[in-house]
């Protein structure tokens, strides 16, 4: 179907591909999984169009392929599906499906076929079991729809590949299943391929052959069954990690760090009680919607809080900014490191020193002691072990995904928090970036800071935590400790599915 | 000699830094200047002589202050299109505080601190204003202050019934005329909006709210009360601008700065300052004062009508405004 041959290509004389080769057969599913920075997303982009290589050439079907704009893959019948959804909300289903070409109602007339359009999306809808009439706009579909009209999108051109990069992020349990049901329906069609994701089980499950790229050279290409998941690992990072979650041999203090009671928002949550010891790691299980990261948002003091009681330390948070909760040893990272993490174009440095900067300020002016606040990102740096070949001046969005979370992570760590909530702490980062995030999560804790985790991921939660609660529909349905974690009853509280009311 | 492989792979990605370099330096608007004005000299009659200088420099000097201004509201991703409205308002209620014909504290020794004092309390009213709104009202920064540049200018207007202001006290008319004082006036008002931006807490946080003002916000920077105050300060330094030109033109005049909006705007984009926020720098904004005038006092030298000019310095900021849309561009890309 593809073959990419030698494929190289660098920016500002850092080599990114260094000779990547390697083929899709027609009908085949092929997984793409290397960490961040390791290439994947550049040779998308080579064969999409978006950036031209340096040296080798693609084959499509035998025949050389060159594309010079996304077009050219268009019609090449190459399709991509992105973790980042390119669908324009304020359009219909139908307008999305044919933006890049409406079907005229002659040839001579620019006027759109609505007619053709309407029926042909129709047709593709119930294709892909979407309940939804083609002029239904999308901004009122849930992010797991959407991506079937992505996928509606690429049959509509009679895609004979299609890239997945990342489809899962967003989308909850059960989206997710209905996806790979999809995907096995296409597969059905002789549709060729190409699976992105860091969920490597989804990768061994779904795919037929596993190319795995480190450092831009292909280290690994062979089919999933001879590809068990700790070899994958060990190809990706170049070294053996023996545990992805690292050992904490310290236990919760006895004071508490962060007392919740009654908490309640309506339509958002509803009496939430728990408390957080000093050096314990609480896990919040839920699905997308159950309301954990709201929950986050109202403990921060971004979201008014209707009813019940924050405090930290015995000092009560109610009433108070976000501003004036961080000057009490709250953090908090977000889940969405671009819009709410980062000033993606600004420097690392001024990123890291961002919320301790009132500290290193002094007098009536708030002069900054440049010395100060430089000597403490490189202490942070340290700390957070961010690659030392990261500039201080460089702009954070050069960095890669695991990178940029561990400067999100510094910035709260020099701040000292005695309570730091963490939404996703590994979305979107490698292998080798989450065990880092999990080995500070570890040493906060065993200096005494309070973590809350919340997390889609349970496998995670079991890993790093303590006790983990499970949140649905905005309230606490069940409790777990350490000795008792059990995925099962995890997610069936979370789906409701058998669980006590 | 182990070297010798890599060291042949080096120059062309230098010289792709060089030029990056160059293109992203707040410098690079300098060395136009020279260039402008090297190539320019020897075709424009008077352009290089001494009292030509001092024209040009009497004339930036109250620009300057007021796009000093109008940096830090870019940099925090805003925008202040009143501030020249400002600056006739504040002029007429100077005058009409100080003016020995009409004024209302004519020939009291009270009249230039009272004077003083009120042209800057009322362009930091309407900065306050500007501030509130957006920052409270959360009316776009483009609309509050459009709407109040109409108000501010009308209210100008209809306070003198349209006359200008003459008769103002010499040791006003002083503040204005002497190139040492204005230099050394707007020098410090340029210095201080210079600390201010690269030392305290208040300029890194007015980057970061410029990178993105929701990171901002969940780092614990006072958005609303940084913003607030940007404007605030914007105002001012509309009104010290307000007290130079007055001065200097010895009127108070309703109409004052009206043809110099899109001159301010321009010079701080010419200067490197970002339309999209997050960047920029007092320097830049200073030689894109610069190069603003000594295109407008060349093209004047030559003979060009004001009309020609008009086409040609709006030409200029064109191209410095796409050229801050390519930076932006370049440096998504990358």
């Amino acid at each position: 179907m593809i073959e990419f041959v030698n494929i190289e290509k660098g920016f500002f004389g850092v080599k990114v591909l260094k000779g990547v080769s390697f083929a899709v057969k027609p009908g085949e599913t092929v997984g793409l999984v290397g960490e961040n920075g390791a290439g994947k997303s550049t040779l998308m982009n080579i064969l999409g169009g978006n950036l031209q290589p340096d040296a080798g050439e693609m084959r499509l079907n035998g025949q050389p392929y060159t594309p010079r704009s996304p077009r050219d893959a268009e019609h090449a019948r190459i399709a991509f599906i992105h973790q980042e959804l390119n669908l324009f909300g304020n359009l219909s289903i139908a307008e999305n499906l044919f933006i890049g070409g409406f079907p005229r109602s002659a040839t001579w007339l620019p006027f759109i076929d609505r007619r053709k359009i309407r029926e042909r999306t129709s047709e593709l809808l119930r294709e892909l079991q979407l309940p939804y009439g083609p002029d239904t706009l999308v901004e009122r579909l849930s992010a797991g729809e959407r991506q079937l009209v992505e996928i509606a999108k690429a049959l509509a051109i009679d895609a004979k590949l299609i890239i997945f990069d990342e489809p899962t992020t967003s989308l909850t349990a059960r989206e997710t299943e209905r996806l790979f049901a999809i995907m096995a329906k296409l597969r059905e069609r002789g549709i060729s391929m190409i699976y992105i994701s860091h969920s490597l089980s989804d990768v061994l499950n779904l795919c037929d052959e596993i190319v795995v790229l480190r450092d831009g050279a292909v280290v690994g290409n062979a089919p999933a069954s001879e590809l068990p998941m700790e070899r994958m690992i060990a190809l990706m990072v170049g070294r053996e990690i023996t545990q992805l979650f690292p050992r904490r041999d310290t236990k919760p203090e006895e004071g508490i760090a962060l007392d919740v009671r009654g908490v309640s928002q309506p339509s958002v949550a509803r009496n939430i009680t728990f408390q957080l010891r000093r050096g314990e790691v609480l896990g919040v299980a839920g699905l997308m919607g159950s309301g954990r990261s709201e929950l986050a948002r109202i403990l921060f003091g971004l979201d008014p809080c209707a009813a019940g009681e924050i405090r930290l330390n015995g000092q009560l948070l109610n009433g108070l900014s976000p501003r004036e909760r961080i000057q009490r040893g709250l953090a908090f990272l977000t889940e969405d490191r671009r819009m709410e993490g980062l000033c993606m174009e600004a420097a690392i440095a001024d990123n890291a020193a961002l919320v301790a900067l009132p500290r290193f300020a002094r007098g009536l002016f708030g002069f900054v002691s440049e010395k100060k606040s430089r000597a403490a990102v490189r202490n942070i740096r340290e700390a957070v072990k961010l690659t030392p070949s990261a500039r201080d001046a460089q702009p954070v969005k050069t960095l890669s995904g695991g990178n940029q979370q561990k400067v999100v992570l510094a910035k709260w760590l020099l701040n000292e928090p005695k309570v730091f909530i963490i939404d996703e702490p590994t979305r979107g980062i490698d292998v080798g970036a989450k065990h880092e995030v999990y080995r500070l999560i570890n040493e906060l804790a065993a200096r005494g800071t309070g973590v809350l985790v919340i997390s889609s991921e349970v496998e995670e939660l079991i890993g790093i935590c303590d006790r983990i609660l499970v949140m649905r529909r905005g309230e606490i349905r069940d409790t777990v400790g350490a000795s008792e974690f059990d995925r099962e009853r995890i997610l069936r509280a979370a789906l409701h599915e058998g669980a006590s009311v | 000699m182990l070297s010798a492989a890599s060291t042949t792979s080096t120059p062309a990605p230098r010289r792709i830094n060089v030029v990056k370099r160059l293109f992203l330096s707040e410098y690079l608007v300098l060395g136009l200047c020279v260039v402008y004005f090297a190539v320019f000299t020897p075709f424009t009659p008077g352009f290089a002589s001494w009292s030509n200088l001092q024209t040009i420099l009497a004339y930036c000097l109250p620009i300057l202050v007021v796009s000093v201004g109008l940096t830090l509201v870019l940099i925090v991703g805003g925008i202040d299109l009143s501030v020249t409205s400002i600056i006739a308002l504040a002029s007429v209620v100077g005058g009409k505080i100080m003016s020995a014909d009409e004024g209302w504290l004519a020939g009291s020794a009270w009249a230039i601190p009272v004077g003083l004092f009120a042209m800057m309390a009322i362009s930091a009213v309407v900065g306050a204003v500007n501030g509130a709104a957006i920052t409270i009202g959360r009316i776009p920064a483009v609309i509050a202050t459009l709407t109040t540049m109409m108000f501010v200018s009308g209210l100008a207007i209809w306070f003198t019934l349209s006359r200008k202001i003459g008769g103002l006290p010499s040791g006003f008319v002083m503040l204005g005329q002497n190139l040492w004082i204005v230099a050394a006036i707007s020098g410090a008002a340029i210095l201080l909006a210079h600390v201010a931006l690269t030392k305290t807490l208040y300029g890194k946080w007015l980057y970061a709210i410029g990178h993105n003002p929701r990171a901002a916000i969940v780092s614990g920077v006072p958005v609303g009360r940084v913003t607030f105050f940007t404007y605030v300060f914007s105002g001012l330094f509309a009104g010290i601008a307000a007290i130079l030109f007055t001065a200097g033109l010895e009127t108070g005049n309703p109409e004052m700065a009206r043809d110099n909006l899109l001159d301010v705007v321009g010079a701080v984009v010419i200067g490197g300052t970002s339309l999209y926020g997050g960047k920029g720098h007092v320097i830049g904004t200073v030689f894109g004062v610069l190069f603003l005038a000594l295109v407008d006092n060349s093209l004047n030298l030559i003979g060009l009508n004001f009309y020609t000019i008009a086409m040609v310095k709006g030409g200029v900021i064109l191209a410095a405004a796409f050229t801050d849309a390519l930076r932006n561009r370049f440096m998504a890309g990358a």
